[in-house]
């Protein structure tokens, strides 16, 4: 492959891998995860001191 | 001290009010040497005759200091904060977190005494010679380890968005001061690139913006999804344009610096590639912008009382206008009018007063109160004070600079019927001079401003405790 394919092909992955995580970014499936940490650093009494336990498992 | 170690026992604030406090006196002293330069383009006298006080070096001393002490100050200290609080942990160590805050310092201490007596490298943004650059590299691989090592031991399932542009920042700027540094030393305080010609001039400005899209946007961007929530009490208009808003701006960013050499040896390609991609990251800038001042989406009225959301919502609009700017500016037609003309140096300080000061300043005004068990600032007055006076001071300066730059840019380029040019470079400064009056007027505003927040900064530290129901924490 020469120089001038391989950057061409190389675009091309990079586009495709933007396209997946705007994709993915997007899905349904994400909403409520996405929601859960936009308002994750609202919760004062949480975010004034560190986790004691491990994973809080708070955006399931 | 002794009232936050009590309210907040396991984060560490320490370093976080360490460098909140000296951003702002950094940020009193990098401008007011801006506004010194700004006068001596009006009064030469000014320079009294002392090298060490001429235009050509304290420029770079302004710049030095007012984006890596005051700006990248500013960075460690919210960045610090926000890791420990998004991540619910504490920093992985205080000891590398301390020295970064030491030897940070011990860099813009250098560049203070260095940059005034002539020791620069000549390249923009990175005049520093070789021993402060080794200095920066071995601080900044500290900062990376403390940064992304609290991240890696965080509590939490996620890593929220601030985090992803703040490391973002963090590794991009450790590249490119990499590369950009690789010097030869010939003496202590002498070096020479390793590049030279066309590649040296493209080096540096791949380095040069990416400095602006990396440290001065995306660490910027960083605080904006922080603390543009926090002031508002609102989530995020958009997590999931945030993510796109990250991998669509790193990876446009860094292919924007041709634009900075338009019309040079610079391959004419390379231009065209430069031109095209500073037009296209029009649509990240703008989509990341929309989402921080949607953010406020259903609660406008909040901009009436609270002076420090206005900070952080007038810096996104100066954003907006800058970003749109500056693509308009790389298109290569208008580049031809507008290159090397002070309108150059009004689009820098539209982004640099406008978007990171007034992030910073709104973002600081949130801190520095919590960081000390306070509820807000000790006087709210003063914040709207400050507010006025720092943008009564930027629309002075960036009109005044769009006027004279686009008046020069039509005064250079102007040819009498027999092809001779209509203008001596002597006539168009002489034009210039009434706007450069107002730049330092506008400059004189910002720093009016700048010594009120001082002022008000002092007080709400050495102020008493201020306890409002909800807000003590029993700890």
């Amino acid at each position: 492959m020469d120089y001038g394919t391989y950057r061409g092909v190389y675009t091309l992955i990079l586009l495709v891998l933007f396209l997946v995580i705007v994709y993915w970014a997007y899905s349904k499936k994400r909403k409520k995860d996405f929601d859960d940490i936009a308002s994750s650093i609202l919760d004062e009494d949480v975010n004034d001191k560190p986790l004691k336990k491990e994973s809080s498992n708070d955006n399931d | 001290m002794t009232t936050t170690t009590i309210a907040h026992p396991e984060y560490n604030y320490k370093v976080v009010k360490q460098f909140a406090l000296t951003t702002v006196l950094w940020g009193i002293i990098g401008m007011a040497v801006g506004v010194l330069i700004a006068a001596q383009l009006i009064w030469p006298a000014l320079n009294f005759d002392t090298p060490w006080l001429t235009f050509s070096r304290l420029r770079p001393l302004h710049t030095n200091a007012v984006i890596f002490a005051f700006g990248t100050s500013a960075l460690f200290a919210t960045s610090y904060y926000v890791v420990q609080r998004t991540c619910k942990v504490r920093l992985i160590s205080d000891k590398i977190a301390a020295f970064t805050f030491w030897g940070w310092q011990a860099i813009i201490i250098s560049a203070v005494i260095t940059l005034p007596l002539g020791i620069s490298t000549a390249k923009e943004y990175a005049e520093l010679e070789w021993p402060i650059d080794i200095l920066i590299t071995i601080v900044w691989v500290a900062y990376a380890y403390v940064f992304i090592g609290t991240i890696a031991i965080r509590k939490t399932s996620h890593i929220y968005v601030a985090n992803w542009f703040y490391a973002g920042f963090i590794i991009t700027v450790a590249v490119l001061h990499l590369v950009n540094s690789a010097a030869i030393p010939v003496t202590l305080f002498k070096s020479y690139s390793i590049y030279s010609g066309a590649v040296d001039a493209m080096i540096q400005w791949w380095y040069g913006h990416n400095a602006v899209g990396f440290l001065l946007t995306a660490g910027f961007l960083g605080m904006m999804y922080y603390f543009v929530p926090k002031q508002a009490e609102r989530p995020v208009y958009s997590y999931r344009l945030s993510v796109v808003h990250f991998w669509a701006l790193v990876s446009l960013y860094i292919w924007a610096g041709p634009h900075h050499l338009h019309y040079t040896a610079l391959p004419d390609w390379t231009q065209s590639l430069g031109m095209v991609m500073s037009v296209i990251l029009f649509i990240p800038s703008w989509g990341g912008m929309i989402n921080g001042i949607m953010t406020l989406s259903g609660a406008w009225h909040k901009l009436r009382t609270d002076p420090v959301l206005r900070f952080l919502i007038v810096s996104l609009s100066f954003y907006g206008m800058s970003t749109f700017e500056g693509p308009m500016m790389a298109i290569k037609s208008v580049n031809a009018l507008s290159h090397y003309t002070d309108w150059t140096v009004g689009h820098v300080h539209s982004g640099a007063l406008g978007w990171v000061a007034m992030v910073s300043i709104g973002a600081l005004y949130h801190l520095i109160p919590r960081l000390y068990g306070k509820t807000q600032m000790a006087d709210l007055k003063l914040v709207n004070t400050h507010f006025w006076l720092h943008t009564v001071g930027v629309v002075f300066y960036i009109v005044s600079m769009w006027i004279s730059g686009v008046m020069q840019g039509l005064m250079w380029r102007a040819v009498n019927s027999d092809g001779t040019l209509t203008y001596s470079f002597v006539q168009s400064l002489e034009a210039s001079y009434p706007f450069y009056f107002v730049r330092f007027l506008g400059g004189v505003f910002v720093v009016a401003g700048m010594l009120v927040m001082g002022y008000n900064v002092y007080k709400t530290v050495r102020g008493d405790k201020q306890v409002a129901a909800g807000q003590t924490q029993a700890a």
